[in-house]
């Protein structure tokens, strides 16, 4: 979506990340999901009167990792006390009435996340990453009994982290790439199975728009309710179209809490600030503030080997990767493995490995809507192909030809190229011949090359590239064409 | 007839009893005293399988030493057998599906349940007239309240129906009605005895304890009481070793303590000025200073002690205590357990009703002010001005155990009042915890022993306030202050 010219848009993401801990923040039950409603939920979920909260450390290990990992492996920003809250509000699943979050001392204060978004470079400051306890489910259909609301509580409990963004992004799409680069780098770490169909990676994202140059922010709409990264570009760009318009018809926009709706496409005021609840935060009694001793965050560091950060800038230092290429390699620990393995198989070409895997392989996984753990092709087929065009087998060209056919199972590398027709000619009489017929076949290409247009070269080597079935050897098919038509 | 669980124990290992004949001899009692009010749920069958159990293991030589006596649980403490209502129609029907740490414990030593005793709803009152069914009945005048929350345990104690029982304590609820029946109790170093499964009323607060005739069964008690439960977050693991044994502690101090008229050589007793000043009752201040004196009189050396913050004890107290009640009620909504409006519109008007009609006057009294300190605007004015109050109460302790090894006073301005004469002042109840609220807010320990009665025949509470994990001395100075008692009388 392009900017409507004099307005600049202001977004604050807010991501509740599921942890994937074994059992619940406060109580022994597990965390699986999909289990048949309230069979993972126990007296302490239920809150069940007597029972108390006892602290998962293992989800605080987890706030640890992020710590870590947006901070470039600083622990500067990882609190060394911190603090559980209680936030009190009523609702039918909320079985305490209140939720133990975090409100003075989360556990991490600060960090950034890299994005890249529009080919441009951005830091995306975060303001804090915070443990809370989810709520159960409100069921309100599918129910035996017409007009009865069921609850389950299997989810009650479940640890998340909330990750809140300063309000530093410009558009849609640097929202997106931030999510994005935050969902790699959850999984990543290990910390979150980043599956968005089953609710482990939520985005909500805080909106509003103001008049270019304009130093203040203008009144901001929460959006909830987002379960894809597509939905959450859709939802934004909805909602930037419509905060402009409304302040174009000289109306003001309300402060509140909107959900977006995938079928219309279109968000939809879901409560106002007139309703705004009075959270009512203060210390959980049950709980003792958690200390958090450096030589635990050692601990934790110890555990979590080499973050992407560190490993993109050695991609950069030690195989010359560009900076954009090295990062988007290490977005997803997905994506990574597969290039180790396959540069591990190549024996080193990691340039080509890169350009190839954010290229054609990404293209393809794209318009298959897959993941790369998913990729129908692996690293040691991909590995036998770039072979192929290492040592000048096939061309680029005809390369790619090989990859389609090996996506869609046809064989090993080399019979596809011999199947196929695909060996690089790098006979020179042969593409002289090639070359020759071109040339006569289209006199007005010559001309216009000898009056000096440049371009023209471009389809007489299209031409010869096209008759040899792209085996021609390209770079000998240019040195010909310039060498014929300059005598 | 001695009803002591010793005396009991005594009865039980000469065979001249057994755990059934006491359940059932309790039993009979309980039933013949039912316009105390004191209990609220009976079951023989669970009752005497439990007694049967006892006698199995008594007969297999089983020594510990509760084996085979009768208790009885405030019903603040969740059981799985009887009803767990914490006086509140809110709970009328609700059973747990598990037991209090309390419970297992006792259970565990061998004690047999006799059932759950009244008390204020949630714990809120000082005067027993709070509970959903029905004011409990002081047995030394029915006329007159037994003293809250705990009024059921210390009214069931001082009249036989059981020899001991349990209770809890967030402002005094321990120690004022132990006081107002003429029993002892003790309030534990805050973390010493475990919340699970005890029903919560304001969590920083909250401390269980044992009640019973005398400071030697309630070492007893307490003994089996105390101990770590990773269960509760606030539960202490780390207690210095040589405060970590009860009973042990208890009889060494006694031990060390024996020659005749040195009772208390060597034990400064501080006594603040502020816990005999105007406003406490002369027949109290009286008892309290014969009591002091009789133990100066056996070696104990009295310093005169001030904790200037005793009067703030009580705005603190009245701001954190509701603060913490009103979160921790709300899960009462009537969604998964507990009563329910049987009609309402939707689901908010479904959570108003049932919680309307759910909650008794003071317990709605004190969500309100509990909700009304925590909200947006008013909480650096009150809460957090409560919280540093509380840190002040807690360094003013501090400042005086430095003078002194315990401290000494009352437990209550006054004696046990006529029932009804404060219910329409709220206010007016709440300043008859200004004694007991302190200790409370720093977590100290803190015991009741009764060291007279006034002219109207009602027992007065002594206090005897200790530093942190202190319990078996204070329990063994109680002790040898109840057998000074005892040979005096």
């Amino acid at each position: 979506m392009r900017m409507p010219a004099g307005w600049e848009a202001v977004i604050g993401l807010e991501t509740h990340v599921q942890l994937k801990t074994a059992s619940k923040i406060f109580s022994s039950a597990p965390t699986d999901f999909g289990a048949a409603p309230n069979t993972q939920a126990n007296a302490v979920d239920l809150a069940l009167p007597g029972t108390l909260p006892v602290l998962n450390r293992a989800a605080v290990e987890c706030a640890i990792k992020f710590g870590l990992a947006v901070n470039g492996g600083d622990d500067r920003h990882i609190a060394a006390r911190s603090v559980f809250a209680r936030k009190n509000y009523f609702y039918p699943d909320l079985p305490k009435g209140y939720q133990i979050s975090q409100y003075e001392l989360p556990v991490v204060t600060g960090g950034q996340v890299e994005i890249e978004a529009g080919g441009a470079r951005k830091t995306v400051t975060l303001t804090r990453a915070h443990l809370e306890e989810d709520a159960g489910k409100s069921l309100h259909e599918g129910l035996d009994r017409p007009g009865v609301s069921g609850i389950d509580l299997n989810r009650a409990g479940t640890p998340l982290l909330e990750i809140v963004t300063d309000p530093v992004m410009v558009s849609a799409a640097e929202a997106v790439a931030y999510a994005r680069a935050l969902h790699g780098l959850v999984t990543w770490i290990g910390i979150c199975d980043g599956n968005m169909q089953e609710g482990s990676f939520r985005c909500d994202a805080n909106v509003s728009v103001r008049r270019d140059g304009d130093p203040r922010l203008g009144t901001r709409a929460e959006i909830k309710n987002v379960n894809s990264f597509r939905f959450l570009e859709k939802a934004i760009e909805f909602e930037i179209r419509r905060q402009i318009e409304v302040l174009e018809d000289g109306g003001a926009v309300v402060q509140e809490t909107r959900l977006y709706d995938a079928e219309r496409d279109q968000t939809r005021s879901m409560r106002s600030k007139e309703d705004a609840m009075d959270y009512r935060y203060f210390p959980d009694p049950d709980l003792l503030p958690v200390a958090i001793p450096r030589q635990w965050v050692e601990t934790v560091r110890h555990s979590m080997g080499e973050l992407p950060a560190a490993i993109a800038s050695r991609l950069s230092a030690e195989f010359g990767l560009s900076a954009s290429d090295a990062r988007q390699i290490t977005q997803t620990r997905a994506l990574a493995d597969y290039f180790f393995a396959l540069t591990a198989a190549l024996g080193g070409g990691h340039r080509l490995a890169a350009t190839w895997l954010l290229g054609e392989f990404s293209a393809a996984l794209n318009r298959a809507a897959l993941e790369w753990q998913e990729a129908p092709i692996g690293p040691t087929r991909l590995a036998a192909l770039l072979l192929r065009i290492q040592d000048g087998t096939v061309s680029g060209k005809a390369a790619k030809e090989v990859f389609d056919a090996l996506w869609d199972a046809e064989g090993d590398v080399d019979a596809i190229i011999a199947a196929r027709g695909l060996r690089q000619v790098s006979d020179t009489a042969a593409i002289e011949r090639l070359v020759d017929a071109a040339i006569a076949a289209h006199p007005k290409a010559v001309e216009e090359y000898r009056a000096g247009k440049d371009k023209a070269l471009n389809a007489l080597f299209g031409q010869v590239m096209k008759a040899s079935n792209k085996t021609a050897n390209p770079g000998q098919v240019t040195e010909l064409l310039k060498k014929k038509l300059a005598g | 007839m001695d009803t002591t669980l010793h005396a009991l124990s005594a009865r039980l290992r000469a065979r001249q009893a057994t755990a059934v004949s006491l359940a059932t001899e309790h039993l009979e009692r309980i039933g013949a005293a039912a316009p105390l009010n004191a209990f609220l749920h009976v079951d023989a069958d669970l009752t005497l399988a439990q007694a049967r159990e006892a006698d199995r293991r008594l007969a297999a030589g089983d020594p510990s030493p509760l084996l085979g006596l009768p208790v009885a649980h405030k019903d603040i403490f969740v059981t799985r057998g009887w009803r767990s209502t914490a006086g509140s129609r809110m709970l009328e029907h609700y059973t747990s599906p598990f037991d209090a740490a309390v419970v297992e414990r006792l259970a565990a030593a061998g004690m047999v349940c006799l059932g759950k005793l009244n008390c204020d709803e949630f714990a809120m009152g000082s005067s027993n007239e709070n509970s959903a069914f029905g004011a409990v009945r002081n047995p030394r005048d029915p006329a007159r309240i037994p003293g809250g929350s705990s009024g059921g345990s210390a009214a069931a104690v001082a009249a036989g129906l059981v020899p001991a029982a349990t209770g809890t304590d967030t402002g005094g609820s321990l120690r004022q009605p132990a006081s107002m029946c003429g029993i002892t109790a003790i309030k534990p170093t805050y973390g010493r005895v475990s919340r699970y499964g005890m029903i919560a009323f304001a969590s920083s607060l909250d401390q269980g304890g044992p009640m019973a005739h005398t400071a030697e069964d309630c070492a007893l008690l307490l003994d089996v009481l105390c101990g770590f439960d990773a269960r509760d977050s606030t539960s202490i693991e780390d207690i210095p070793a040589d405060k970590a044994h009860i009973w042990r502690g208890f009889q060494a101090e006694n031990a060390a303590n024996a020659s005749p008229g040195k009772e208390f050589a060597g034990l400064t007793l501080g006594v603040p000025r502020e816990f005999l000043a105007d406003g406490v009752a002369p027949e109290v201040r009286a008892a309290v200073e014969r009591a002091i004196a009789a133990m100066v009189a056996r070696g104990a050396r009295r310093v005169d002690i001030s904790l200037p913050r005793t009067a703030l004890s009580i705005p603190a107290y009245y701001v954190i205590a509701p603060a913490e009640a009103s979160s921790n009620l709300s899960r009462f909504d009537g969604v998964r357990y507990g009563h329910r409006a049987a009609d309402f519109r939707d689901l908010n008007d479904m959570i108003e009703r049932t919680r309307a009609e759910g909650f008794g006057r003071e317990v709605k009294r004190r969500i309100l002010t509990g909700a009304y300190v925590l909200s947006h605007g008013y909480y650096d004015a009150y809460y957090l001005q409560a919280q540093r109050v509380r840190r002040l109460i807690a360094e003013d302790f501090q400042a005086a155990f430095r003078q002194c090894d315990l401290i000494v006073g009352p437990v209550a301005p006054t004696t046990a009042w006529k029932a009804g004469e404060k219910s329409a002042d709220p206010v007016a109840m709440y300043l008859e915890d200004i004694f007991t609220l302190g200790v409370s807010l720093a977590g100290l320990p803190g015991l009741s022993v009764p060291c007279a009665v006034d002219a109207g025949a009602l027992p007065v509470g002594l206090q005897v306030i200790g530093n942190y994990f202190d319990e078996a001395r204070m329990l063994a100075v109680a002790h040898r202050y109840q057998r000074l008692a005892e040979a005096g009388s």
